[in-house]
């Protein structure tokens, strides 16, 4: 159980410190289209070890039996329907952006 | 029964897009029952036949929603090279994500980082495959689709050069494999 435990932590620690990196990178790099790479660093690494990290705990915490692998499906769902909506949601904004017609920040405008 | 053909008329002119076929139904049906029970976890049989209730009219009404293509063979072939791909794709997204990391926590952000617009061609065809490539484009760190066409040409906004260089790449070649392209 303990093995269990550390796994568990591990990985949620490391998908805690990619949503702190998202998060600081959203303040460090210069403009919204530059901000949504590490935004989207949130919906594929994050979620994916943080949830996998709760999936797992439902999972074996306790014995695997029926209630405890329903658990387990329910986070994967999750992640499952994070992956297919989050990129189009990530789109969408992007494209509203340019639709709006936000010029990209480049580096060549500074030098 | 006349009833129902003028009801018919007055929606749509081709019958046969109103008619339901079984095996869109059948699989519609089995989708959305094994959500159920996944989500209610009560295996009584109220609870299964309330769920029973549910998907029948559910699928009754939208399984030309999700199920669209008209050929069934290609399915079980097309799953399994989706989940070959994804094995892959997630390790893509593992070595991206170090690399974005890197550029947020380097000293200079302003200098490491070159956003810059990439448009090519794809030389997919089918519309999955475009939309499966441009969906794990966005997955990746780093990359982002702008905008797509039906045919193929994509706008995709990258973060720096190394991002930016290694499109479109492998991605495409694979991800047009799952489609048989």
């Amino acid at each position: 159980m303990i093995v269990l435990t550390v796994i568990v932590g591990l990985l949620m620690a490391v998908g805690l410190f990619i949503f702190l990196t998202a998060a600081v990178g959203m303040i460090r790099f210069p403009d919204f289209y530059s901000r949504l790479h590490p935004a989207g660093m949130i919906d594929c690494m994050g979620v994916l070890l943080t949830m996998g990290g709760l999936a797992l705990f439902a999972l074996f915490d306790g014995g695997i039996s029926l209630a405890s692998f329903l658990n387990f499906a329910k986070i994967v769902l999750i992640v499952v329907f994070i992956y297919i909506t989050s990129p189009t949601a990530t789109h969408a904004i992007i494209d509203a952006g340019m639709r709006a017609g936000l010029q990209p920040w480049t580096k060549k405008k500074d030098m | 029964m006349s009833d129902k053909n003028e009801k018919n008329r007055s929606v749509s002119v081709d019958k046969d897009e109103r008619r339901l076929k079984p095996i869109p139904f059948a699989i519609t049906f089995l989708v959305m029952f094994a959500l159920w029970l996944v989500l209610s976890g009560k295996f009584d049989a109220f609870h299964m036949g309330l769920g029973v209730i549910s998907c029948l009219i559910v699928a009754a009404m939208s399984s030309d929603l999700l199920i669209t293509n008209t050929t069934f063979s290609t399915i079980p072939g097309l799953w399994g090279r989706f989940l070959m791909y994804f094995p892959w794709l997630l390790w893509q997204i593992v070595l991206s994500n170090i690399h974005v990391l890197k550029l947020v926590y380097s000293r200079d952000p302003l200098t490491r980082i070159n956003p810059q617009m990439v448009y090519f061609k794809s030389r997919l065809k089918n519309d999955m495959a475009l939309v499966t490539f441009a969906n794990s484009i966005t997955l990746t760190p780093g990359t982002i689709t702008v905008a797509l066409s039906v045919y193929g040409d994509y706008a995709v906004h990258a973060i720096d050069d190394t991002t930016a260089g290694g499109l479109p790449g492998d991605m495409e070649t694979k991800s047009g494999h799952i489609f048989g392209e």
